[in-house]
């Protein structure tokens, strides 16, 4: 990455993997579980998520030295929410299929711990550039889990992928189900994401023991 | 030192001149955008009830709408009257037709008719308004109801088009805010096109309705007459809120239904 410098370039590729927001800040959990059964939802709010991350933390980074610290949280829930609001009003207006779709993630997005986690903790104390990037990063790191699981839970659990059938036909028995093999239906469940996050979880701290808590 | 943006004075002003700032913000886009988006809204219902009675651009397994620019001709063509039935403790009390309902309500069309609006009216006790629209395609007539309750997280609404023995012929659901992946597939074609042909009374006559059923032993549903289809897995609150609406809603036609068939 010749456009950026070393440490800018570790702003994006730290919560990636080593400081992965779900996986070892364990930010956005709630939302990891509640749509994460179809692999199209989990990509859509994954977009969703870098769209309101990257500039809100450039928002929120300009106004830094402006905000009154003892009511600095609601300052940055009502950046988040009003951000949401004109994104969801334009679409309505300019795009109302499309508007459909994400009406749905508006609420999800909101209260997305990670957003007001990444405002709290980088964009009030960094400049709106190194912002930009940490939300970026952050927005990407929280995508690569929600896609993971997403692919899991509806591969395993209904045999599909982006709606599309992957192992045949349960019900007319071709495929994979020819020979016996059934769609998991614990797998659309919530608790089912729990379990996947965590044998993500797992698998990372086997590979860098450094992750490992005392 | 205390810093400047500790103090209680300018958090207070800070505050204030933030809340009009935002307030007239969405305030102003909102007033400025909701022209397009009633006009998208009036569209979407156009497109719903057409959709529900049959005509659409479907692809192989998605459904898809008639797109904006037909909708409007297309209503006209094929949707023939739009009966305003006034009903108050499940007796109908007056019938109007489109032009009658027009004139009493300046000029406002019956698909228009706020569902929540008037489902909240009965709930009062008051009479409610229930539109139905007739529609006809291939020389075969359809009657498309309106349906309005509630899923796991918000509303869940729909259309469902009936003959005159009230089979159904075709059905659209839409929500505000199910669960993406489970609740939200109540508008997914494979669960709408199990409405198909089912029915909503029993054998002798009595209004049964269609409950979505979990674990019923007609997966591929291929009993009409169960009163039952297929639930989503996962989606257990969302598929009770189709089969409440359902019940609630359409039952409400039955006395027009009877007299229809009396009339014959």
């Amino acid at each position: 990455m010749g456009l950026l410098s070393k440490k800018d370039a570790k702003l994006i590729t730290d919560p990636l993997a080593d400081n992965n927001p779900i996986t070892i800040q364990v930010l956005g959990i709630c939302s990891a579980l509640a749509i994460t059964a179809e692999l199209e939802a989990s990509i859509v709010m994954s977009i969703s998520v870098l769209f309101v991350l990257g500039i809100g933390n450039v928002v929120i980074s300009l106004m830094r030295n402006i905000i009154p610290s003892k009511i600095r949280i609601i300052v940055q829930l009502i950046v988040v929410a009003t951000l949401v609001i004109i994104v969801d009003l334009v679409l309505k207006a300019f795009a109302y299929e499309l508007s459909k779709t994400l009406s749905v993630f508006v609420g999800l997005i909101i209260t997305n711990c990670i957003i007001m986690g990444r405002f709290e903790a980088f964009a009030l104390g960094n400049g709106p550039w190194k912002s930009f990037l940490d939300g970026i990063g952050n927005a990407l790191g929280y995508a690569v889990i929600l896609v993971i699981v997403g692919f899991f839970r509806e591969l395993l659990g209904s045999g599909t992928l982006l709606g599309i059938p992957v192992l045949g036909d349960p019900i007319e028995k071709t495929g994979l189900y020819s020979i016996g093999y059934e769609n998991n239906g614990f797998m659309l469940l919530s608790p089912m994401a729990l379990i996947v996050v965590g044998i993500i979880i797992w698998v990372q701290r086997t590979r860098n023991k450094a992750l490992v808590e005392d | 030192m205390e810093k400047r943006t500790d103090k209680n004075s300018y958090t207070i002003i800070f505050a204030i001149a933030m809340v009009l700032v935002v307030g007239s913000l969405l305030a102003y886009l909102a007033s400025s955008l909701k022209p397009t988006i009633t006009e998208n809204q009036r569209l979407e219902k156009q497109q719903n009830i057409l959709y529900a009675m049959g005509i659409n651009n479907n692809e192989e397994s998605s459904a898809v709408f008639v797109s904006t620019e037909e909708a409007p001709a297309l209503f006209t063509e094929n949707i023939k009257e739009q009966i305003v039935l006034e009903v108050k403790d499940g007796k109908i009390i007056s019938e109007m037709t489109r032009q009658e309902y027009m004139d009493a309500n300046n000029g406002q069309e019956p698909y228009l008719i706020d569902i929540k609006k008037q489902k909240t009216l009965a709930k009062e006790g008051q009479a409610r308004k229930l539109p139905l629209f007739v529609g006809e395609k291939d020389g075969k007539t359809y009657y498309v109801a309106p349906i309005y309750g509630k899923g796991l997280w918000d509303a869940i609404w729909g259309y469902i088009a009936i003959d005159e023995n009230m089979v159904v012929q075709g059905a659209y659901f839409d929500h505000k805010g199910e669960t993406p992946g489970l609740g939200a597939n109540i508008k997914q074609r494979y669960f709408m096109d199990d409405f198909y042909g089912e029915h909503l009374l029993t054998e002798n006559g009595a209004f049964k309705g269609i409950t979505v059923a979990k674990g019923n032993a007609d997966p591929t549903n291929k009993d009409k007459t169960d009163n039952e289809v297929d639930a989503i897995a996962g989606a257990t609150i969302t598929g009770d809120g189709v089969s409440a609406m359902i019940k609630s809603d359409l039952k409400l036609y039955k006395p027009y239904f009877d007299n229809l068939k009396n009339a014959n």
